[in-house]
C-alpha cells in the first residue's frame, strides 16, 4: 500500500493489513490510578483525573506527562482507584445537618450586639460601674477590694 | 472475544425513555434543571449513558487520530521552533484522548473495548481527519481552523450536564488556546510571505474548506430525539448554530489576510446570518463510512501502534491486577 506519510510507507504494511486483527483483551491497558496534584507548597493536593498504569512508579511518570505538563506543579500523588472508598451520592443527605449545628461554625458566634448594648447602657450610666482596687497590707500580702 | 472484557451492565440496560423508572427519571431531570452536574455513580437513564459514551468516545478517537495528519509534518517542520511547537501540540492531542477515554470509562465502557471498536471501524471519529495534510500549509490550516472549530464545540459542550466530561473539556480548552495561536501564527506567516507561500496557503484553504464546513455535522433536523438530548444537556447547541458561530468568528480573519474562501455564495445577510453553499453531504457520508482518502492509513497506523506495543504492556502487567471503573 502507498500512503501519503513517508513514515507510514517505511512500515511496509502488507495490502491486507487492515483485514481482521487481534482484539485487545481485558487489562491490556492496565488498571487506573487516581492523580492528585499540588500546585505549589502550602496548597492542598487536588484530584485532577486518572491514568492507566502497570505500577505506581509508572503511574507517577504518566501523571507527570498528563497533568503536570503545562500548569505549575510541585508534587503529585497517585492512588490505585480500587483503594479508594467513596461515599454514595444517593446518601448525599447525610451531609445536611439535621439539627441546628451553628455552634460548630465560626458564624454561630456573634458577640458584637451584646457588646454594643453593653457600651450604650454603660455611657447612659444605667449600670453600676465597678472597679477593683489592689491593696498591699503591712505583711506584704495582696488583697482586693471592690469599690463602687 | 468481548466476553473477557469489562462491560458494566446497569439495572436499566437497554431501556427506552418511557420504560425508565418515572420517579428516578424525574429526580434526574430535576437535578439537571437545577444546573447540578451528574456524576458517575448517580442513577442515569440508559439513553443518557449510551449517547454520552458514543459522543465522548468519538471525541477521544478524534483526538488520537487527529494527531496523525499533523504528525506527518513533525519531521519536516520549517525550523526548530515550529518543530518543537508541533511536537508539543501533537502530544497535547494524544493527552486529550487519554482524558476523554477516562471520562467515557466512568460510564462503564472499558478502554480496551473502545480501542477495539476504533480499529475494527465500529466507532467513528471526526471526518476531517480522513483527509491528508499534503503540504506544511495544510498543517497550518488544520492547527488554526480545525482547532478553532474544535474549541467552539468543546466550549459549548463544557457546559453540559456530565461532570467528568465537563472537567476533561475544561482542561482541553485551556491547552487548545495555544494550538489556535500557533496555527494562526503559521497561517499569517505564509499569507504575509512570498507569492509562493501565499499560493501554498490559499491552496490548502481550498482543500480544507469542505472538511471544515463538514466539521460541525449535517444540518439539524428537529426531532424528539434531539429535544431530549438538549433537555438532558448532552447536546448543548445545534450543528448549524456552531457552524454560524465559527463563520462569524473566522471568516473576517481569513478575509483580512486577503485569502479567498472557495464559496462564491458566502456572505452575511442583513439579519446577521451567514449564507453559504451547503457542502457535499454525500461526500461526508461516503468518507465517514470508510471511503475517504486516508481512512485506511489512519486505522493502519493506529493498529500498528496497538500491536507493536502489546508485548510491552503484557510484560508489565502484574498477574494480580484487577480493573475497576475510574471514579471521576
Amino acid at each position: 500500500m502507498k500512503f501519503l506519510d513517508p513514515r507510514v510507507n517505511r512500515l511496509n504494511l502488507p495490502k491486507e493489513y487492515n483485514e481482521g486483527f487481534e482484539e485487545a483483551q481485558e487489562l491490556d491497558q492496565w488498571q487506573t490510578y487516581e492523580v492528585f496534584h499540588q500546585r505549589s507548597r502550602g496548597e492542598q493536593h487536588v484530584h485532577v483525573g486518572c491514568v492507566h498504569a502497570p505500577s505506581a512508579e509508572l503511574a507517577l511518570l504518566f501523571a507527570k506527562e498528563q497533568y503536570a505538563r503545562r500548569s505549575k506543579c510541585t508534587n503529585l500523588w497517585v492512588v490505585k482507584t480500587a483503594d479508594i472508598t467513596p461515599s454514595d451520592y444517593e446518601d448525599e443527605d447525610i451531609f445536611i445537618p439535621s439539627v441546628d449545628k451553628t455552634y460548630r461554625e465560626a458564624y454561630g458566634y456573634k458577640v458584637r450586639p451584646l457588646i454594643n448594648t453593653f457600651t450604650q447602657n454603660s455611657s447612659s450610666e444605667s449600670v453600676v460601674k465597678v472597679f477593683i482596687q489592689e491593696i498591699t497590707n503591712s505583711k506584704g500580702k495582696k488583697t482586693y477590694i471592690i469599690k463602687k | 472475544m468481548y466476553g473477557s472484557l469489562s462491560i458494566v451492565e446497569y439495572d436499566n440496560h437497554g431501556k427506552k425513555y418511557h420504560e425508565e423508572d418515572p420517579k428516578k427519571l424525574a429526580e434526574f431531570e430535576a437535578r439537571i434543571e437545577r444546573g447540578e452536574k451528574i456524576e458517575p455513580m448517580d442513577w442515569m437513564p440508559y439513553e443518557y449513558r449510551r449517547q454520552l459514551i458514543r459522543m465522548i468516545e468519538q471525541h477521544a478517537h478524534s483526538e488520537i487520530i487527529g494527531a496523525l495528519p499533523e504528525g506527518t509534518w513533525i519531521t519536516r517542520a520549517p525550523g526548530f521552533k515550529r518543530k518543537l511547537a508541533l511536537l508539543a501540540k501533537v502530544q497535547d492531542e494524544v493527552g486529550h484522548a487519554q482524558l476523554l477515554y477516562s471520562a467515557a470509562e466512568t460510564l462503564g465502557k472499558s478502554r480496551e473495548e473502545m480501542i477495539n471498536d476504533l480499529i475494527s471501524g465500529k466507532s467513528k471519529y471526526s471526518n476531517v481527519f480522513n483527509y491528508p495534510a499534503v503540504t506544511w500549509a495544510d498543517s497550518a490550516i488544520i492547527a488554526w481552523l480545525i482547532d478553532a472549530g474544535a474549541i467552539i464545540n468543546q466550549v459549548t459542550n463544557a457546559k453540559g450536564s456530565y461532570g467528568p466530561y465537563c472537567r476533561a473539556l475544561e482542561r482541553i480548552c485551556y491547552e487548545e488556546s495555544f494550538h489556535l495561536k500557533y496555527g494562526y501564527d503559521n497561517v499569517v506567516h505564509l499569507a504575509t510571505g512570498t507569492p509562493t507561500q501565499r499560493q501554498m496557503v490559499q491552496e490548502a484553504l481550498n482543500r480544507w474548506w469542505t472538511p471544515i464546513m463538514h466539521f460541525f455535522g449535517p444540518p439539524d433536523k428537529a426531532s424528539v430525539h434531539s429535544e431530549i438530548l438538549m433537555k438532558w444537556q448532552v447536546k448543548m447547541a445545534s450543528n448549524d448554530a456552531m457552524r454560524q458561530e465559527f463563520l462569524n468568528m473566522y471568516v473576517p480573519k481569513i478575509w483580512e489576510l486577503e485569502l479567498v474562501i472557495p464559496d462564491p455564495n458566502l456572505k452575511k445577510n442583513s439579519n446577521g446570518v451567514w449564507e453559504y453553499t451547503e457542502p457535499d453531504w454525500d461526500e461526508f457520508m461516503r468518507v465517514i463510512n470508510g471511503d475517504g482518502p486516508c481512512n485506511k492509513e489512519r486505522l493502519a497506523v493506529r493498529r500498528v501502534a496497538e500491536e507493536k506495543g502489546r508485548w510491552v504492556r503484557k510484560a508489565l502487567l502484574s498477574p494480580t491486577e484487577k480493573y475497576v471503573t475510574p471514579l471521576a
